[in-house]
């Protein structure tokens, strides 16, 4: 620091034109794996959504010799290679509501909606550049759980499944888009709660703390009511076989997507009426 | 240029910036002067449309800020509490902003370079002192070469040698024609930096003045003389509105005339004096003098509230 006297003059810069939407997509990716929590979180979400079916996948196979024809006829394959997903999306979910969170919590939030005042473009930047980034990254993961998983489970007849058999290869990379999913909706809440713990907590409870809640409800209620709630449609994305009381793949993917589409709505109408 | 029409800001029942005109102009430096508290860090946050007023207007260059195309090369700030993200490296935090506006990383290295961060560029602005945060701040502010620049309590956490600097690069950049506002609450440095002064108290504005302006109107008329008849003189000086203290035997201090007036006196009464000087007020004075009128107007205002309830 010692030249720092010496330079007093600001040099002239071109000015390069205005703020661009894709210009705002280019900070955010700037933004996203500049930091290294992006990089823990994504590594976390790959790690889990590989290791769990792997692992579920060998407990199984060593365990078949002494399992119930009861017990055999609750594995199924699918359900062992996407089980990482379950787990995996607390990461992503987490990193969703860092992207905007941490910005709050740092004062970063400041610095961005000077640059780009209108505010809407960094929403919407965020939430392209973030899904973009978790569906590529999680794709891989989600399709190396199936393969590995089935490899560990070749000797098992029962426990084979074709990727090309009906509703396979939708659920399997339908693993990676409810991954994307489920960081966008996270994206939004976080950008509501503006807060890193109460992002968390509020994502955690929409997903993990109501769905069973609603055991307390008449059957009748329950049966009415649950497979509407985002994590239950949601699932359906990644689920071969659906019940009598959940929505078709579509039906149910649909409606998450609405979900997040809600959420993001209700962030983009704050954001720009709140003071910063 | 930087122009507020009545620009009041209420945070729940708390009035924070009360009803504030003024107008910043180019070429000069304006010092935005008050106490922590009165409201300097607001009125910033409404001009850059952080915070939305609750009453009045304010344009940058003719616009809202909200309303620029680019932005970052209309007005480069710098606001007291930090903006940049702790986990981010002072290189990426600068091309992440520069990049929303199509500046070249070229740009980032001349303004990592200006601010003297080359050494620590690629390291985690979470570990950087208040100084180097100030001048990664002060780097942002410049990235888009704008022509207004506002600084809120730029030399806060500066050694003596970046205050120099913050001085001379302050001075430059209201040389090259652009309007630099900069908020203080130390008199001092503003006297030193400052062409022109907005006074604010309580949100309030109390004094927008040149500098110069400032300093001889709030000096009033105190003036030091030293005599060997100083008994005598203080005498003869006495009036209702005249005051004389005594600070040592033989040296005065009279508030209420000037020297010429005590010359005078002197002069007519055949007395010696071996030092005539008047005081200037140094502007800390100027302002507390400002600032307590200020409060003791408050105070007036709520007292038949009071007597209501």
């Amino acid at each position: 620091m010692s030249t720092l006297a010496s330079i007093q003059r600001l040099p002239r810069a071109a000015h390069t034109g205005r703020v661009t939407q894709f210009r705002v997509v280019l900070s955010e990716w700037t933004k996203l794996h500049s930091l290294r929590s992006t990089r823990w979180s994504l590594f976390a979400g790959i790690l889990l959504t590989i290791a769990f079916p792997v692992l579920f996948a060998a407990v199984t196979s060593s365990h078949w010799g002494t399992m119930s024809a009861h017990e055999r006829a609750d594995r199924h394959p699918l359900d062992i290679a996407l089980a990482g997903v379950n787990v995996s999306q607390l990461a992503i979910a987490v990193l969703g509501v860092l992207v905007i969170t941490g910005e709050y919590s740092t004062g970063m939030i400041r610095a961005s909606f000077t640059a780009v005042p209108k505010r809407l473009p960094v929403l919407w930047a965020k939430t392209v550049v973030f899904g973009v980034v978790s569906f590529l990254l999680m794709l891989p993961p989600v399709l190396i759980a199936f393969f590995a998983s089935q490899a560990i489970l070749s000797r098992h007849d029962l426990l084979q499944i074709s990727f090309s058999h009906p509703g396979v290869a939708r659920s399997v990379i339908g693993g990676a888009i409810y991954l994307m999913l489920v960081g966008i909706f996270a994206l939004g809440i976080g950008a509501i709660v503006r807060n890193t713990a109460g992002g968390i907590a509020t994502f955690a409870a929409i997903f993990f703390v109501i769905p069973p809640l609603m055991n307390i409800l008449p059957t009748s209620w329950n049966n009415a009511i649950s497979q509407y709630l985002p994590s239950e449609a949601g699932r359906q994305i990644f689920s071969l076989t659906h019940g009598a009381h959940s929505l078709a793949p579509w039906p149910g993917g649909l409606l998450f997507v609405g979900y997040c589409a809600l959420t993001l709505a209700i962030a983009a109408v704050l954001l720009v009426r709140r003071d910063t | 240029m930087i122009e507020a029409q009545g620009l009041t800001k209420d945070y729940g029942d708390k009035r924070a910036v009360d009803g504030l005109t003024f107008s910043v102009r180019p070429g000069v430096v304006t010092g935005f002067l008050g106490p922590n508290g009165s409201g300097k860090s607001t009125t910033m946050r409404l001009i850059l449309g952080l915070d939305a007023p609750t009453g009045g207007d304010v344009t940058v260059n003719g616009k809202h800020y909200r309303d620029h195309e680019a932005p970052l090369h209309e007005v480069g700030a710098l606001l007291e509490a930090r903006s940049v993200h702790t986990g981010r490296s002072a290189y990426n935090h600068l091309l992440a902003l520069a990049r929303t506006h199509g500046i070249p990383r070229s740009r980032v290295d001349e303004l990592i370079d200006l601010v003297g961060l080359r050494e620590v560029a690629k390291q985690r602005a979470g570990k950087f002192s208040l100084g180097m945060g100030q001048r990664l701040g002060i780097a942002a502010a410049l990235l888009g070469d704008p022509s207004t620049v506002m600084l809120d309590e730029p030399v806060n956490g500066l050694d003596p040698e970046g205050i120099h600097w913050m001085r001379s690069l302050l001075k430059g950049l209201a040389g090259e024609g652009r309007t630099v506002f900069v908020s203080s609450h130390l008199m001092s440095e503003m006297s030193l930096t400052a062409d022109h002064l907005i006074v604010i108290g309580r949100g309030r504005k109390i004094a927008d003045t040149s500098t110069s302006e400032f300093l001889s109107a709030a000096s009033g008329n105190v003036v030091r003389l030293r005599s060997p008849q100083a008994a005598e003189l203080s005498r003869l000086l006495v009036a209702p509105d005249v005051t004389v203290e005594a600070l040592e035997p033989g040296y005065l201090e009279v508030h209420g005339l000037t020297a010429v007036q005590i010359g005078d006196v002197a002069a007519a009464n055949g007395i010696a004096l071996h030092e005539l000087t008047p005081q200037q007020a140094s502007l800390e004075e100027a302002f507390m003098d400002l600032t307590r009128e200020e409060i003791e107007f408050k105070a007036a205002e709520l007292e038949p509230e009071e007597a209501v309830a």
